[in-house]
């Protein structure tokens, strides 16, 4: 009954030997943008919303019997033996898991470029990056390998690489998604998401892998979700209260209607993005107040506080997060760099020598970083600053909501560069960050959508008549962001499904 | 590693502030900074590492440094206890968890000697 589905898993049972880390196995049409790290079917279970769907799944989301190697050479054999709670989800649904995805290196990165196993190229632009961290996700959705992909956000790895590649990514609300079985970055910041090629299908696989869970005590149960704008908390005690699900589903708030909808234009991220990404968003707003939208313009004053910030929170948590990883319950043996099981020096010596052989150097420079910001002496300069930078950035964006519904912005400040082109100037990768930080500091939901007639955009495909001239970069992919209150996520995927 | 990099404000053994002395800015960052921190995380490097890195934390920390305009802000962190009832539920078997290890023994894991 599940032959259609079964193209990618051969070997039934014994599915787990099919592993093909390289490209192209198992029948599957060819990964000719290093798009999988595992490509491996998961024969559906069960019948479900998702029965039709092949879902690509991050290596950062633990697959039982699979290989989740974070992009990694520290994590290159590490087979988890439990599914992360959205896999279960995803199965449950009748979802074809179709492979584990590359990724920048445990999350660490903004163009898949600090992967151990190679970057992935971007199929809507030859030569250029696909963004990161969730490139892999991206790419193999924009390539049509995948119908669906997990990503992770911590701050912007799902939204990135969507805006690069031309589809859509959803960020949730910090609590919404269970992040159990997800490798940690920073826990604090991140959360699982999708990455589809149209609003409605990001939403439902939102629709599948929402929803508390009694693994991850960071998630939140529906009737904590507190819309502000609907369903008042008297209802707050009854079964459907909540909210979390308008009309039934998230896929059914992509509606593509905007009328009377107010819409925030983040001027500061506008001002600073390439002429090519304004122009693009420009017209994208454009099109919202055609269809009956209401436009204004928002500063925050935080905002550029944000990113700094958001590394030093990053970094700190990864300083500690990554510290398991000493090759003693996983990774390479202490031992076998050199070759000698009782070499001299004590144990921390044998970690120090394990964590430089398995890390790569964005990991490495994160990982000393948050090590320096936490230390005795600068705690309070780096660290304590960035908390309350945090707390700034939240109070401003909820006051924002008090005048509007949907904050946006261009996701990325920058078209997707060339591979190889940024990768060697560690400061200037971070500040392409700078649209998507502040929404994980905020904890807020957030979904980017391809831009008016740029690739990917249901509108690219009519604009053929559509004037060019003075649009330099007009081939490459554009991403628009629009940001919720918190668990609004039905909210921001309605505005950005008037986009597709 | 990370009881001395996140100590709670008790001092700490030559940490890169002792050694600079307080006011050090970004752009100090030296070699002997970045092996000593190297250490505190337990990383090797390589002297092309070292190299790089020293230039780099100069630039980032500078960055870094506009969170000196931050105000204070008073956090009001809206956090809750979240429990569960104290019932026994499976977990890994010992095969499992042991399955990544590089080396075991008698069903533990293997580290390396202490000293």
């Amino acid at each position: 009954m599940a032959s259609e589905h079964t193209e990618a898993a051969t070997g039934e049972a014994g599915a787990s030997d099919e592993t093909d880390r390289t490209s192209g196995g198992s029948g599957s049409a060819e990964d000719e943008y290093n798009a999988f790290l595992t490509r491996e079917g998961i024969e559906r279970s069960a019948d479900g919303p998702l029965s039709n769907m092949r879902v690509a799944v991050k290596d950062n989301i633990s697959t039982e019997g699979i290989e989740t190697t974070c992009g990694s050479a520290m994590l290159a054999d590490y087979v988890p033996p439990y599914d992360a709670t959205v896999v279960t989800r995803l199965k449950g649904a009748g979802a074809t898991i179709v492979g584990k995805t590359n990724m920048d290196e445990f999350g660490m990165g903004g163009t898949t470029e600090t992967s151990a196993f190679g970057p992935t190229e971007n199929p809507r632009a030859p030569g250029r990056v696909a963004g990161g961290s969730s490139g892999g996700s991206a790419a193999a959705v924009a390539a049509g390998l995948a119908d669906a992909a997990l990503g992770s956000d911590t701050g912007g790895s799902i939204r990135n690489p969507a805006a690069f590649c031309g589809v859509v990514g959803l960020k949730p609300t910090y609590g919404l998604v269970s992040r159990y079985g997800l490798v940690a970055y920073a826990n604090s910041l991140e959360q699982i998401g999708p990455i589809a090629p149209t609003v409605e299908e990001a939403g439902e696989v939102l629709d599948v892998i929402a929803g508390p869970d009694d693994r991850d005590a960071t998630t939140c149960p529906p009737a904590d979700h507190g819309s502000e704008t609907d369903s008042g908390d008297d209802t707050a005690d009854s079964e459907n209260a909540g909210g979390e699900q308008p009309d039934g589903s998230y896929a059914d708030a992509a509606t593509g209607d905007v009328e009377g909808t107010t819409i925030g234009v983040l001027a500061d991220l506008v001002d600073g993005a390439d002429e090519a990404v304004v122009d693009a968003f420009e017209r994208s707003i454009d099109a919202l107040e055609d269809q009956g939208a209401t436009i204004e313009a928002v500063s925050l004053e935080s905002i550029d506080h944000a990113l700094a910030a958001y590394y030093v929170i990053a970094m700190g948590e990864a300083s500690s997060n990554l510290a398991r990883f000493d090759g003693v319950r996983y990774g390479p043996s202490p031992a076998e760099d050199d070759g000698e099981s009782e070499r001299g020096g004590d144990w921390n010596e044998a970690y120090a020598r394990v964590r430089e052989a398995g890390f790569g150097e964005e990991v490495k420079r994160r990982v000393l970083l948050g090590t320096y910001a936490l230390s005795a002496g600068y705690h309070d300069k780096y660290y304590a600053k960035a908390q309350d930078a945090r707390t700034w950035v939240k109070r401003d964006f909820e006051a924002a909501f008090e005048d509007v519904d949907v904050l946006a912005s261009p996701t990325m400040p920058v078209i997707p560069p060339k591979v190889g082109e940024r990768i060697d100037d560690p400061l200037r990768l971070y500040l392409m960050d700078a649209n998507t930080v502040p929404v994980n500091l905020a904890n807020l939901p957030a979904v980017s959508v391809p831009a008016v007639e740029t690739p990917g955009s249901r509108h690219d495909d009519d604009s053929e008549g559509h004037d060019n001239d003075g649009r330099e970069n007009q081939n490459l992919p554009v991403g628009v962001q629009f940001i919720g209150r918190a668990f609004d996520e039905a909210g921001i995927l309605r505005v950005a499904s008037a986009l597709d | 590693m990370s009881d001395e990099s996140t100590n709670d404000g008790a001092t700490n053994e030559g940490t890169a502030a002792d050694t600079t002395g307080e006011d050090v800015t970004a752009e100090d960052v030296t070699a002997e900074d970045v092996r000593h921190v190297a250490g505190l995380a337990r990383v090797d490097l390589d002297d092309d590492e070292v190299d790089r890195f020293t230039e780099q934390f100069g630039a980032i920390l500078e960055y870094f440094e506009t969170l000196d305009d931050v105000p204070e802000t008073d956090a009001e962190p809206d956090l809750v206890n979240v429990l569960r009832a104290d019932e026994t539920r499976e977990g890994l078997r010992q095969a499992e968890a042991l399955r990544n290890a590089p080396e075991t023994e008698d069903g533990y894991f293997k580290g390396p000697r202490v000293s």
